[in-house]
C-alpha cells in the first residue's frame, strides 16, 4: 500500500507525520520525494550506502546536418531550442526531455546527450527502508528525480511518500498512483487556503484522502468547519505543544519520546488501510 | 559526395525560402520594445515580455507594430521573442533590460543589443540616429526578470 503525504502550504508538518508514522510501523519503505529540500533524514539519520546519479536526455544538434529550418524550435513549447538564420542554440535547463524535437527534425540532426540533474540515495535505519532524492542546486527539473525515486517503490511494503509542498507538477508526480493521501495542514488562514488548493488536486487525481491538523488548538476553527462541510475526514490532530516543538527542533521524531503516539499512528494506519480496502 | 552536395543545396534553398536572403540584414530596420503601438509610446523596459515590438525603418520612420505573443509564455519568453526579432531581420534591438538567454539568442543572430534606454520610442530613434546609444556586450538582468511586473516596469507605464 502506498500512502502519500502532501500539504499545500509548506511547513505544516508533512515530514513530521511521515517520519513518525514510518517509525510507528513495521515493514516500511519511506521515500522523501521533496527533492528540492529533502529533510526526512534529519530525523532518521539513516546511513547512506547507495547513491545513483539521475540524468535526463537533452538534444544535441549536429550542425553539419541542420539547415536551421526551425521546426524543432517551433515544436518546443518550453523554448529550449532557438533557431536564428545561421545558428541553432540549445538551452538545456529549459528542456523537459519530451523527445519531440528529434521526431520533427527532417534531417535527423538531433541525437541525445545526458545531463545530470540530481541523485537519489538509499539507506536503512532500524529496518526502515529509506530513500530520498537530491536535486542539484539551481536545477528546476524535479520530476525526473522523483520518477527515479518512485521506480524504487517496493509494492509489498508499507510505502510512505513524503511529497513536496505546493500543488505544482512535482507534487502531482509524487502523489499520483498512491492508494491514499494524507493532507497535513495547520489551523491558520494560510493553512486553510492552501489546503483547499491541495484538496482540488487530490480530488482531480481521484485519490482517497483525509486531513491531519498539526499545531491543533491555536484558536482558528475554520479548517475543521471546512472539512466538515466538505465531508473530509480529520484523521488526527497533533496538538500545538512545546514538547513536540522542542523535539522537532532537536531533530528527534516525537514518537521516540512520547510512546503513546506510536499507538495513535498505528491506529491511523489501520484506519487508512480499512478505508483503502473498502 | 554528389548526394551530399544536393542535400546541401536543398537546405540552402530552404533557408532562403524561410529567411529570405540571410546574408543581408535590413540596415535601416531597428526594433524597439514598446508599451504601445506608435512612436509616442513609452519604451517597455522588458524584452521577452514586452507588450509590442516596434520595427522602425530609420530612413522613412515607417513603423510596424507586432504584438508580443511571447509575453505570456510559461518559460523562455526571451528566447522566443529573440527568434521573432531575428525573423524580421532587424539590425538592432533597443530595450530596457535583457536576460541571458535572450541575449545569447540575439547574439547568435548577429543582432546588436542596446539596453538601458527609457522614455518615448520616438526619442530613442533620434538618439540612435545621432549615434548616442552604446551597444551592450552582456545580459543586464537574470532570467525571469520580466515576470515580476512591479520590479520590471519602473519607468514605463503600461498602456
Amino acid at each position: 500500500m502506498i500512502i502519500s503525504i502532501a500539504s499545500g502550504k509548506g511547513g505544516t508538518g508533512k515530514t513530521t507525520v511521515a517520519t513518525n508514522l514510518a517509525l510507528s510501523l513495521e515493514g516500511v519503505q519511506l521515500i522523501d520525494c521533496d527533492v528540492e529540500e529533502p529533510n526526512a533524514n534529519i530525523f532518521l539519520n539513516a546511513p547512506i550506502h547507495e547513491r545513483k546519479e539521475i540524468s535526463v536526455d537533452i538534444p544535441k544538434i549536429d550542425k553539419t546536418l541542420c539547415d536551421f529550418c526551425g521546426k524543432c524550435s517551433e515544436f518546443c513549447m518550453y523554448n529550449a531550442l532557438a533557431v536564428v538564420p545561421t545558428d541553432i542554440l540549445v538551452f538545456p535547463e529549459l528542456c523537459h526531455s519530451c523527445g519531440g524535437c528529434k521526431l520533427v527534425c527532417p534531417w535527423n540532426a538531433i541525437s541525445w546527450d545526458k545531463r545530470v540533474v540530481g541523485l537519489i540515495e538509499h539507506g536503512m535505519a532500524d529496518g526502515l527502508d529509506f530513500y530520498h532524492g537530491l536535486l542539484n542546486v539551481g536545477e528546476i527539473q524535479a520530476i525526473p528525480v522523483i520518477k527515479a525515486l518512485k521506480r524504487r517503490i517496493t509494492r509489498d511494503k508499507r510505502v510512505i511518500l513524503d511529497a513536496p509542498p505546493g500543488t505544482s507538477c512535482p507534487v502531482i508526480e509524487a502523489v499520483n498512483g498512491s492508494d491514499y493521501c494524507i493532507l497535513v495542514t495547520e489551523p491558520t488562514p494560510f493553512g486553510l487556503h492552501d489546503l483547499k488548493l491541495a484538496v482540488e488536486v487530490i480530488r482531480y487525481l481521484k485519490i482517497p484522502f483525509g486531513v491531519i491538523i498539526n499545531r491543533d488548538g491555536i484558536g482558528y476553527r475554520k479548517v475543521e468547519d471546512y472539512c466538515q462541510k466538505e465531508k473530509i475526514p480529520i484523521l488526527m490532530k497533533i496538538p500545538h505543544s512545546e514538547k513536540i516543538a522542542n523535539l522537532y527542533s532537536n531533530g528527534i521524531p516525537f514518537v521516540t519520546e512520547l510512546p503513546e503516539w506510536r499507538q495513535r499512528f498505528c491506529d491511523l494506519f489501520n484506519k487508512i488501510q480499512a478505508e483503502v480496502k473498502k | 559526395m554528389s548526394q551530399m552536395r544536393s542535400t546541401h543545396d536543398k537546405s540552402i534553398k530552404k533557408i532562403k525560402k524561410k529567411w529570405g536572403n540571410i546574408t543581408k540584414v535590413n540596415e535601416m530596420k531597428i526594433c524597439i520594445t514598446s508599451t504601445g503601438k506608435n512612436l509616442d509610446a513609452q519604451i517597455d523596459p522588458r524584452f521577452g515580455r514586452c507588450a509590442y515590438f516596434l520595427f522602425i525603418n530609420t530612413d522613412d520612420m515607417n513603423v510596424e507594430a507586432i504584438s508580443n505573443e511571447s509575453a505570456l509564455a510559461m518559460g523562455g519568453a526571451g528566447i522566443q521573442a529573440a527568434q521573432r526579432v531575428a525573423q524580421q531581420k532587424a539590425k538592432c534591438i533597443i530595450t530596457g533590460n535583457i536576460g541571458p538567454n535572450a541575449f545569447q539568442t540575439l547574439k547568435a543572430a548577429n543582432i546588436e543589443v542596446i539596453t538601458g534606454v527609457s522614455g518615448r520610442v520616438k526619442d530613442a530613434v533620434e538618439q540612435y540616429k545621432a549615434d548616442n546609444l552604446k551597444k551592450t556586450e552582456s545580459a543586464t538582468v537574470d532570467s525571469h526578470f520580466g515576470r515580476d511586473d512591479k520590479k520590471a516596469v519602473n519607468g514605463g507605464k503600461r498602456q
